[in-house]
């Protein structure tokens, strides 16, 4: 696992590379006091050698000024390296979820998705680090600090070889239960937090229930249960200090008692004890720090195996490989696509769109059933397209074919006479407008919004979309007209609105093919047949699908899809339909009768 | 997110944002006393826990601090001498000091982990039963995320101040003064020395974490920009790839994370380096502390023992100066936080002045009487309004909502509703017609009390609606809302939200009035089938049909549908409009629809624009006047 990260260290090697020698340099410093100070008490102090002293005491500032140096760049290079990793990580992530597929990016939530290039690189931001400082000084320290210890005397650091083992084994029982219960924790933390999102999301039906009780109930529960769980937890977390200390003290007192015996028959010197002493600090320490490390990656885990997931994400759509090379090559520089390459693209010129016998099943429904079953039908250039049927009929998946936002299954869906896999995507996208059913609007201007459309649009052709989109007299009603600020998502203005903003966005790229998936459910009626008549006037070259619940929004379309569990009941006009289809006579008459029924 | 449907949205004023995992550091509380004495308030329950809290630090402090005293009798009178039985004596004492010293740690870690978890679950619960009783304008001008992280972060750093950092900051405190008075008693000279570098340690520790406070800023803004991008990016994922965009996103990812990188890499250095800098210059004191106190015990005016003594205290002293100043940071982070969790504590609530009730009611020759609410239905239901001399007067329910002139907005200056006045007979069906944002929803959102007016007079069957408690008023009132909002639970659980002593049988019932029996009986688990609240294992129609059969689980004698079938397909919600006309049948029934044909048998159309109603009759009525409903109607007419 650490071997697929590691990749993503690239320009910070170096920085990660050095670390290691500045934390051995510093370790070095830092040990080297205690020793020398030994020497002033055993050596310098009987003889009463104040020259001795006074030399020894600067060598050991010098030292103390070397560990600040080593000690500063060790910091430098393990923040540089470490952050740099995670910003190539996070970068790569998000370049790697820019390139899914719908139905990769149906495989994960959204939610998910967010939380693993946010709070996941994070963590192993916050991880790297500590690792990086922790996991090279903490072992380097213990392995010199016992060396040191061993060669002041040999026999009393076999106290160190009982207490090294007793703490390890203790601290390390104590965290793998105290992980259990942290896991536990963060159940009842993750309740706790659905609880709340649940209720703001729906206030209004607590409080039209007039629920506010029983919602305090379910809270209370999940608090309680919350707040029992990280007592739980914690409580054997903090255990880690008593016992570390408790060992070192012990190690402290067998020595102080073997090393005093030592020291009044002479076999070893005040200050070598003295030292001795602080070294048991510094070995048993480290091993703490080690088993901390342990549990920060457990946690770090969790996260890597989730970037890992996105990351090892196949992507099912990609470019036909003959297009590889200039595709890529484009990304990087566009002065370098051959002009050749260029050429051998296909582009779309019509917008003229056929299905034949196409099947469709969503990979991940598991329950492999057709969303639809051999599809067949010509759009000519030009040409209105309506779709109607009860939902999930296959409405959406099928338009989701034309733009190669899911591939077919079986069959092809060809663009002006070329299977559409058979384009470059960039190019096949550039000239189909597509509304989706869930529309996203992004913060920044409502302008800035529309012009995602086309980046190079005039101000003139902004102001003509948005009143093909019926869009223009809403938008110049605000006090900042097409320079509003937009919440994210759209959040201030109405969802009928929204829709048309959408509708303005996709017109703006001046599409050959046209796709309305749903987008004026929420537009009253008077507002849409609007949007229809500019459609027909201004837009009379591209192909338009549109979608609709409403019969009046398809009802003069050059043709008529009904669609009735994924195959297809009927194509015509509505003249036609109403003749022979009984699906659609049956939708007509649900929405006919209260009109003038009477 | 669902978000809210309402006519017209007020402008939300986006604060700073704060992605997930971003965490407000540093960040300074404004009015400190306040906040710190409502803190108190709430530890004021735990006295006599907080009392043993002091004495254990005192205990514990004075314990390590004993312990390293020690190392100077130790070696003075018992190493150097050779008397091993006193060195076996001192040592079983040392033993029991260090005993002491680790047991009061850990029982006042224990305690204050108990006392700061209690202590937030109180202001979790409290916070959220507050925010059941704020009115929903508050939730309109703040967002879900806004409020979490009072309960995530701001509570989670008050919790992390209490459970560690305020015991950590009083015993380092304690420990530097306590080191500080036993290096004074071994040798004021060389506390001299330690004290010049001691002020050294102070002021880097202090330069240093001032100067990382500023980069973290930095670093929580450039993350909050970052992960901003990132939600949104990754939330319109799709239309991101419908128009082409990932280039254009990758390179404008790139920049802020560039950004981000540089800000964290500097706040990190700079909060990182205090470390070895002030553990080294403890270094430099201890090597300081060695060469003059070597020199004096070679003149003689010291020994080896205090000297011994003396380089432990000066060893712990680096870790003091650096808790003192990280943990300062960490509680007034919590105060910070603390005082955003107050603010919201101290927010205006729904006002209900209302004292009118409703109660379950039998009718009699002489009027009503009262009966006893016992799960079982009353045959009517009543107001009970208090009267002025102390009797009470039973109004029966009936559903007759009133509007006079009626005047409402969101936010000053911009009018939603202008001088309404309508009359809704009870058992009638009024349907609102109207362009989005002409204020349909507006309206039931008033009636329920969702929102208070602020010129003009609703009444429900004579009463003034303010004069009804808001909890009796809307239980007089079922809403079906075009946002379902389900929650995490059974299909059951779901359903018995309507009304919680429902029975099984009940709510079966119920879903068979609302058509959503067979789908129901079709899901893995029927009827204890678990839904989550995003709902992603139901259809946006079937979650309709759940809320319709929720809202008949409740009963209520008016129901107010807002676009409650706008998901069903036409065909499906003609299959359902048997169990939607029995629902309805007996009740006084506000409906929104887009759809002509759902409000095409109600006895009242009203028809909005702009917060006005400009047509008002039934479906004949209104096709005869020839107005804004008759073009309505015609132009889907004409079109066949």
């Amino acid at each position: 696992m650490l071997k697929k990260l590691s990749i993503y260290i690239k320009q910070y090697k170096k920085y990660i590379l050095l670390v290691p020698v500045f934390v051995f340099l510093d370790v070095l410093c830092e040990l080297s006091m205690p020793l020398l100070m030994a020497r002033i008490v055993d050596q310098g102090i009987p003889a009463g050698d104040m020259a001795f002293i006074i030399k020894t005491g600067i060598f050991m500032v010098m030292l103390a000024l070397g560990a600040i140096f080593f000690g500063v760049l060790n910091m430098k290079f393990s923040t540089t390296g470490a952050i740099g990793f995670a910003a190539n990580l996070r970068s790569a992530l998000f370049e790697k979820v820019q390139k899914f597929s719908f139905n990769n990016i149906d495989k994960f939530s959204t939610a998910s998705l967010v939380t693993r290039l946010t709070n996941d690189v994070n963590n192993l931001q916050v991880t790297f680090i500590m690792g990086l400082r922790l996991l090279t000084r903490a072992p380097m320290m213990l392995v010199i600090a016992f060396f040191l210890a061993y060669r002041i005397n040999a026999r009393l650091s076999i106290v160190l070889a009982i207490a090294i083992p007793v703490l390890v084994i203790g601290v390390l029982s104590i965290i793998s239960q105290a992980v259990k219960r942290f896991s536990i924790m963060q159940e009842k933390i993750d309740n706790i937090n659905r609880v709340i999102q649940e209720n703001l999301i729906g206030i209004r039906v607590v409080k039209s229930f007039v629920r506010a009780d029983h919602e305090n109930t379910k809270f209370r529960n999940a608090n309680d249960d919350f707040t029992n769980s990280a007592i739980r937890a914690i409580s054997l977390a903090i255990l880690n200090m008593p016992v570390m200390m408790f060992v070192m003290n012990a190690a402290t007192i067998a020595i102080i008692w073997m090393g005093g015996k030592m020291v009044s028959t002479g076999i070893m010197g005040t200050g070598e004890l003295i030292s001795f002493i602080s070294y048991i600090f510094q070995i048993l320490f480290s091993v703490m720090m080690i088993s901390m490390m342990i549990i920060m990656s457990a946690r770090a885990e969790a996260s890597s195996k989730r970037i890992i997931e996105v990351l090892d994400t196949d992507i099912d759509i990609v470019d036909n490989p003959e297009f590889a090379l200039s595709a890529t090559l484009e990304g990087n520089n566009p002065a370098l696509v051959p002009a050749a390459g260029e050429q051998d693209c296909p582009q779309v010129t019509a917008g003229k769109v056929e299905f034949k016998k196409v099947d469709f099943k969503y990979s991940l429904t598991g329950s492999g059933e057709d969303v639809l079953r051999d599809v067949s039908f010509v759009a000519e250039p030009g040409q209105i397209v309506g779709i109607v049927g009860g939902t999930a009929s296959g409405k959406s998946t099928l338009v989701n074919l034309i733009p190669r936002l899911y591939d077919a299954t079986a069959g092809a869906v060809l663009v002006d006479g070329v299977d559409v896999r058979d384009y470059r995507l960039p190019d096949l996208r550039e000239k189909i407008g597509v509304v989706l059913q869930t529309n996203t609007l992004f913060s920044g201007t409502i302008r800035e919004n529309i012009m995602w459309g086309n980046e190079q649009a005039t101000e003139e052709e902004v102001v003509t979309a948005c009143k093909d989109a019926q869009a223009h007299d809403f938008i110049m009603s605000f006090p900042n007209g097409y320079d509003t600020v937009m919440g994210q998502g759209g959040v201030n203005v109405s969802g009928g609105q929204k829709q048309r903003l959408c509708i303005a966005r996709a017109i703006l790229k001046n599409p050959k093919i046209l796709i309305l998936d749903d987008s004026t459910s929420a537009v009253d009626m008077a507002t849409e047949a609007r949007i229809r008549e500019a459609f027909y006037h201004n837009l009379a070259d591209t192909t338009i699908f549109i979608i609709a619940q409403r019969i009046s929004s398809v009802q003069d379309a050059d043709k008529i899809i009904v669609l009735e569990d994924g195959c297809i009941s009927g194509i015509g006009t509505h003249a036609e339909l109403l003749q022979n289809n009984e699906i659609y006579r049956e939708i007509n008459s649900s929405q006919q009768e209260g009109v003038l029924g009477q | 997110m669902s978000e809210e449907k309402r006519e017209i949205k007020p402008q939300v004023e986006s604060g700073p944002r704060h992605g997930p995992g971003a965490q407000m550091h540093f960040e300074k509380p404004k009015n400190t006393r306040s906040t710190l004495m409502r803190l108190v308030e709430y530890l004021a329950a735990k006295k006599f826990q907080l009392v043993l809290v002091v004495i254990l630090m005192l205990i514990s402090t004075a314990g390590s601090l004993a312990a390293n005293y020690f190392l100077k009798p130790l070696i003075n009178n018992y190493i150097i001498p050779g008397d091993f039985n006193g060195l076996a004596r001192a040592l079983v004492i040392l033993a029991c000091i260090y005993l002491v010293s680790v047991g009061a740690t850990y029982g006042q870690s224990r305690l204050m982990l108990q006392i700061a978890q209690r202590m937030t679950n109180t202001m979790r619960r409290k916070l959220f039963a507050k925010l059941q009783i704020l009115p929903l304008k508050y939730f309109d001008t703040h967002t879900h995320g806004e409020l979490m992280s009072r309960f995530t972060n701001d509570i989670d750093n008050v919790q992390m101040a209490f459970e560690q950092s305020l015991v950590q900051l009083f015993s380092s405190a304690l420990t530097f003064v306590g080191s500080i008075v036993m290096m004074i008693v071994l040798s004021p000279i060389l506390f001299l020395v330690a004290a010049i570098l001691l002020a050294l340690m102070f002021f880097f520790a202090r330069f240093f974490t001032s100067r990382s406070g500023k980069y973290f800023k930095d670093q929580q803004r450039n993350l909050g920009n970052l992960n901003g991008y990132v939600e949104e990016m990754v939330d319109g994922l799709k239309v991101v790839k419908v128009f082409n965009y990932e280039d254009k996103a990758n390179r404008e990812f790139q920049k802020r994370n560039e950004d981000y990188r540089e800000a964290a890499t500097q706040a990190n250095f700079y909060s990182s380096v205090i470390m070895p800098v002030v553990m080294n210059l403890n270094n430099i004191s201890y090597a300081a502390v060695a060469l003059v106190g070597g020199l004096l015990t070679v003149m003689g005016s010291f020994d080896i023992g205090s000297l011994a003594s003396f380089l432990q205290y000066v060893r712990q002293m680096g870790m003091p100066v650096q808790q003192i100043s990280n943990q300062m940071n960490t509680i007034l982070a919590a105060l910070a936080g603390a005082e955003r969790v107050f603010e919201v504590m101290d927010q205006p609530v729904e006002v209900d002045e209302g004292s009118v009730t409703l109660v379950g009611a039998n009718k009699n020759t002489d009027g009503f009487v009262e009966v006893a609410h016992n799960g079982i239905h009353p045959t009517h239901w009543a107001w009970k309004v208090p009267m002025a001399d102390g009797t009470v007067d039973y109004v029966e329910l009936k559903g007759d909502v009133r509007f006079n002139d009626v005047t409402f907005s969101y936010e000053p200056g911009t009018t939603v509703l202008n001088h309404v006045s309508l009359y809704a007979k009870p058992g009638q069906k009024i349907a609102f017609v109207g362009s989005t944002g002409a204020g349909k929803t507006t309206i039931t959102n008033l009636i329920n009390r969702f929102y208070d007016i602020e010129e003009g007079t609703i009444t429900f069957d004579g009463i003034n609606v303010k004069s009804i408690r808001k909890d009796d008023l809307r239980k007089s009132l079922g809403m079906v809302l075009q946002d379902t909002h389900l929650f995490t639970g059974t299909v059951m659980d779901n359903l018995r939200y309507g009304r919680l002593d429902a029975s099984d049988e009940d709510c079966i019932q119920a879903a068979k009035q609302a058509s959503a029996h067979s789908f129901i009986k079709r899901l893995p688990q029927g009827y204890d089938t678990m839904i989550t609240s995003d709902g992603t294992n139901l259809s946006q129609g079937q979650r309709q049909l759940l809320a319709i059969a929720r809202a008949a689980v409740a009963d209520p004698p008016v129901l107010i549908l807002d676009e409650a079938t706008s998901s069903i397909d036409t065909r499906t919600e003609r299959l359902i409009e048997k169990g939607m006309d029995a629902l309805m049948k007996g009740r006084t029934v506000f409906v929104i629809a887009h759809r002509l044909s759902t409000v095409r048998n109600a006895n009242a159309i009203i028809v909005l624009e702009h917060g006005e109603i400009i047509e008002r009759g039934d479906h004949a009525d209104l096709l005869q006047q020839k107005g804004r409903y008759y073009r309505l109607c015609t132009g889907q007419f004409e079109l066949t």
